[in-house]
């Protein structure tokens, strides 16, 4: 029961009146960082991060984590309102939230995620609580042979979803893959793929950028030429029945998000995996096993939550990795890790001995933030509800100026905004083709860490491709992997011999 | 409809094609020496992959001939509003580095909104003056991340000495 | 021609800045005008990072620059991305770069069109250091244990490290050479992967920089065996130097920073002097012990020739470092 004596303290000192304005403050401005697209918790925890010196290291961690949760839960708003994933976590949330925002449903859409996402850091939270310390060893068995396997699941989970043309879907893959090898490459430390010899593309095409070009650019040109026949985007209205219908209807999907935070905080806990696989996964599972599968993608409230359980609960456990062994997976655990460096505390194994105060601070503060986070994000559905009634041509307008400066802000480069119009125009296009833009994306956000530790484990097996299989958690990865992709394979074969050739129009 | 399918697909080849040559600048084989695939390989045979499905597509497309119905790929007449849009962008982006973000943003939002959108000069002011500013205020103020000024630059010196 | 048109605007925009700034300004007490901006020559997360952005953070509690400092990470080809940046900024009174070794090795590996003698040193903070590592499970004690099992191993000694090209593959490099032994080096993405993949036993041995393993040495997961320093590191007092075994391996990682080509005096002056204070400020003096970094404080000229004398060293080694790996 030391576990609670030193969680207790922390409350004390997390729930003060000052910590909890803190909160307020941190939380909704986290949340509209969150929600523009292109910026998320690390342009967020950059900011305060100097701030935070000179505030008393407890406020400062409360800050933090306040600004880190609100920047999680505004992800979803931006995913759902324009369709543009704000951070690579966000992009499953599209999946379903836009068609529902489409459907006039976005208040219902923004409550889901809201309290999906309050259920999946909660989850999380108090597993946190309950295992950090040993969970940290799990940790460690991951080489580069267990990361391989894990992102080929997180691949196979979400390419059996494809309703779309296979030959089309495999392009997208590959096109997604080989844009994600543009660069460095690690591995021989040569750059490659460096077109017209710009030096914007050494450091690669981010995510964000084709996310927001797709996304951004591509889906409203593609709304302008369709919007003479049938407007988009249906005007939502949202009153407190409403709300209180979305809470119970949350309330039947308690299967699916226990899951979904199950399984999104041991996935975030593995340094080089993070939240976007874990909302994919996550999603895909929930597909896989939901009575209702085929309305995914078409605005089911269950493709909601089950991303938006997993990717919260996913940035809870990438804390886990940064505080037990030193290792940041993401750059805005980056950016605390080095905020710790200033205050003079050393994260790694010893932490949990020496700095219990501070520990136990940031774990109830995890909780409080929490809280606040869902109670402030529920308070302001009803403002970004009405942001949506604005207009068309407004509404378009102002996204394009945030897709310009939103591609702008991450890199501070005039070549990924030329490359965000061009990704734009290319998936207006290709998206009027019906080639499918999710794998696109997805693939790039996946790509590098697969190249990299496919071929880390090859130069450490001396060329051995049955290392892969031969390694017990990365060979029951893979099991796992091969029926996730027969199962649905089989499904589509099945239709696609059964119709013949048919799915291009 | 089919014959945009197949330009596609062509354009598809193509890029695949290029993205191949570009590959081919490292060892794209398997090299048992260090280990498993060259730096190339991964770019070369995903694009060959892609390649060769586009080309599945094309071929695919000949034996729906039949069933093509005949439908135009664009819509003539919204076409003309995205392309325009496009342009609009294009010159957006061209001029930030010069001009900088603020002008070149009010210009992009004074014509989409007025020129393009049709709305009174009202809105179209508010929003052509509010959206630079909150984007100042938002972004260089309390993010510190600097947009393009361009040749404005020294005008916002007194702004700079006033707010950071 | 983005390229053209930025360097153009740059251009442009630093003369008419120029003639802003000259007209108040005394060559005394010249000020920055506006948000300097901090390129960092590495991507976001790594240690050079996260040392920037430490030192970002001190000069803004301790105040010492008037206007903010902003990094920015240009990470990408090994930072060829950032120094063609810097290049194409010439004569920008408020741009600075946060360097580390790739600042010589990456022009001399890939022809990028820059010439680092062409950039204004302004400031060198540390040299960081490099331990030899092993797992704390493992029997290897000593130096001699280590090259005895490497040589038993047969070629698949596994040593992690960064990225082919860069610093932790160089010092294997000279491992290698000196030794006479064969490993399989594997490439990480930073040294906070290298060091949780030693201790998940994933590979046998890293020659991390010791900000990187520190938390796991202080829990017991890992052992140092000797150190590329001159002299012992305060932190590591039982663990030899590569010199007091016997063997000329002195290595270590430079973190300065430099300006681009043609800023004016004062404005070099005053980051050289905002430097100095960082480096007489508490703060860093503390971190440098905790963290094992030598401070060796350099500016101006010496700065310069130090650049070159590394630059000419590390085009020895990679040529060393190409012939082991061929």
């Amino acid at each position: 029961m030391e576990l609670l004596g030193h969680l207790a303290d922390g409350f004390a000192t997390s729930l003060s009146p000052l910590n909890l304005f803190i909160v307020l403050i941190g939380v909704t401005a986290g949340l509209f960082i969150g929600a523009m697209p292109g910026l998320g918790s690390v342009n967020g925890v950059a900011i305060v991060l100097p701030i935070t010196f000179i505030v008393p290291p407890s406020s400062a961690i409360i800050l933090l984590a306040a600004i880190y949760y609100g920047a999680m839960y505004g992800g979803a708003v931006s995913s759902i309102l324009l369709g543009i994933p704000g951070a690579s976590t966000a992009v499953a949330t599209t999946f379903d939230g836009r068609p529902m925002a489409q459907q006039g449903k976005a208040g219902l859409a923004l409550i889901a995620a809201a309290c999906a996402s309050f259920v999946g850091g909660t989850i999380s939270v108090i597993l946190f609580t309950l295992f950090a310390a040993p969970l940290a060893d799990v940790a460690l068995a991951f080489g580069p042979a267990e990361e391989f396997a894990l992102v080929l699941l997180a691949f196979t989970t979400f390419v059996g979803l494809g309703g779309d043309d296979v030959l089309k879907t495999i392009i997208m893959i590959c096109l997604g893959l080989a844009l994600s090898t543009v660069g460095l490459d690690l591995i021989s430390g040569q750059p490659r793929l460096i077109f017209f010899d710009q030096p914007g593309f050494y450091s690669g095409i981010s995510f964000l950028v084709l996310a927001i070009g797709i996304y951004g650019i591509g889906e409203i040109l593609y709304t302008i030429e369709t919007q003479k026949t049938a407007p988009q985007v249906t005007p939502a209205k949202l009153t407190f029945t409403d709300l209180w219908y979305g809470i119970k209807e949350i309330n039947k999907l308690w299967k699916t998000m226990s899951f979904g935070s199950i399984m999104g905080f041991f996935v975030g806990m593995l340094p080089a995996a993070g939240a976007t696989p874990a909302a994919l996964m996550a999603y895909g599972i929930a597909k896989l096993t939901s009575k209702k599968s085929d309305q995914f993608g078409k605005g089911a409230i269950e493709g909601v939550a089950a991303p938006e359980t997993a990717n919260n609960a996913a940035s809870t456990g990438s804390l886990l990795p940064m505080l037990t062994l030193g290792i940041p997976g993401s750059p805005t655990t980056a950016l605390l890790l080095g905020g710790m460096v200033m205050w003079g505390l050393v994260p790694g194994p010893m932490l949990f001995i020496e700095q219990p105060d501070f520990v136990w601070g940031l774990i109830s503060s995890l909780y409080t933030a929490n809280l606040a986070a869902v109670l402030v994000n529920l308070a302001l559905i009803p403002l970004f509800v009405w942001a949506l009634r604005m207009p068309f041509t407004v509404l378009c307008s102002i996204v394009f100026i945030l897709c310009i400066v939103g591609g702008f802000a991450p890199s501070q480069k005039m070549h990924d905004v030329w490359l965000i119009v061009g990704f734009g125009v290319f998936g207006y296009i290709l998206r009027k083709a019906d080639y499918p833009m999710a794998p696109l994306v997805l693939a790039l956000v996946l790509g590098p860490l697969m190249e990299k530790s496919f071929r880390q484990t090859l130069i450490s097996e001396q060329g051995n491709v049955m290392a892969f299989v031969e390694r017990p958690l990365s060979g029951a990865f893979i099991a796992i992997s091969v029926v996730f992709f027969l199962l649905p394979m089989l499904k589509h074969f099945k239709r696609w011999f059964g119709r013949g050739t048919a799915a291009t129009n | 409809m089919l014959t945009a399918d197949r330009i596609i697909a062509a354009s598809l080849m193509a890029l695949s094609a290029y993205f191949m040559w570009h590959a081919t600048a490292l060892p794209i084989g398997w090299n048992g020496m260090t280990g498993g695939p060259g730096g190339g390989a991964f770019p070369f045979w995903l694009s060959a992959i892609m390649f060769v499905m586009a080309g599945a597509i094309i071929l695919r497309s000949f034996g729906q001939a039949r069933r093509d119905t005949g439908e135009p790929f664009f819509d003539q007449d919204t076409l003309r509003s995205v392309v325009l849009v496009v342009i609009a962008l294009v010159v957006t982006v061209a001029l930030m580095p010069w001009a900088g973000a603020y002008i070149a943003l009010p210009l992009f939002l004074f014509w989409y909104l007025k020129v393009f959108g049709n709305h009174g000069w009202t809105l179209t002011m508010i929003l052509t003056i509010a959206t630079p500013t909150f984007l100042f205020f938002f972004f260089e103020v309390t993010l510190k991340i600097l947009l393009p000024k361009g040749f404005t630059e020294p005008y916002f010196i007194p702004l700079y000495a006033r707010f950071f | 021609m983005t390229n053209i048109f930025t360097r153009r605007i740059a251009m442009a925009a630093a003369a008419s800045l120029a003639l802003t700034a000259a007209l108040p300004a005394a060559a005394e007490n010249w000020k920055p005008q506006k948000p300097v901006e901090m390129v960092i020559m590495a991507g976001q997360g790594g240690g050079a990072d996260r040392l920037a952005r430490l030192f970002q953070s001190i000069i803004q509690k301790e105040n010492l620059s008037s206007m903010p400092i902003l990094p920015v990470n240009k990470g990408g080809g090994s930072g060829a991305e950032a120094l063609r940046y810097l290049k194409d900024k010439q004569g920008d009174n408020h741009t600075i770069m946060a360097t580390l070794n790739s600042y010589y090795t990456t022009p001399l590996r890939t022809d990028i069109g820059v010439n680092i003698e062409e950039f204004t040193p302004v400031a060198r903070m540390a040299l960081d250091t490099f331990v030899l590592w092993v797992n704390a499970d493992s029997d290897i004690q000593t130096l001699d244990d280590y090259v005895a099992a490497v040589k038993a191993s047969g070629g698949s000694w596994k040593m992690g490290g960064t990225g082919t090209g860069q610093e932790d593959s160089l010092v294997t490099a000279m491992l290698q050479d000196e030794f006479d032994i064969d490993v399989t080096y594997v490439p990480f993405k930073g040294g906070g992967d290298v060091a949780k993949n030693l201790v998940g036993g994933h590979i046998d041995s890293s020659v991390n920089n010791p900000s990187e393993a520190l938390g796991f040495y202080q829990a017991g997961k890992l052992r140092p065996i000797a150190a590329f320093t001159p002299d012992r590191i305060e932190v590591f007092p039982d663990t030899p130097t590569m010199t007091e075994l016997g063997h000329e391996l002195v290595y270590s990682m430079q973190r300065s920073f430099v300006a681009p080509a043609g800023m004016a005096p004062e404005a070099v002056a005053y980051y050289t002097e905002m430097f100095e204070k960082l480096n007489a400020s508490e703060e860093w003096q503390t971190y440098t012990q905790e963290k094992a970094l030598m401070p060796d404080f350099l500016t101006g000229d010496d700065l310069q020739s130090y650049f070159l004398d590394e630059r000419a060293k590390h085009a020895d080694l990679l040529k060393t470092a190409d012939g082991e790996s061929s």
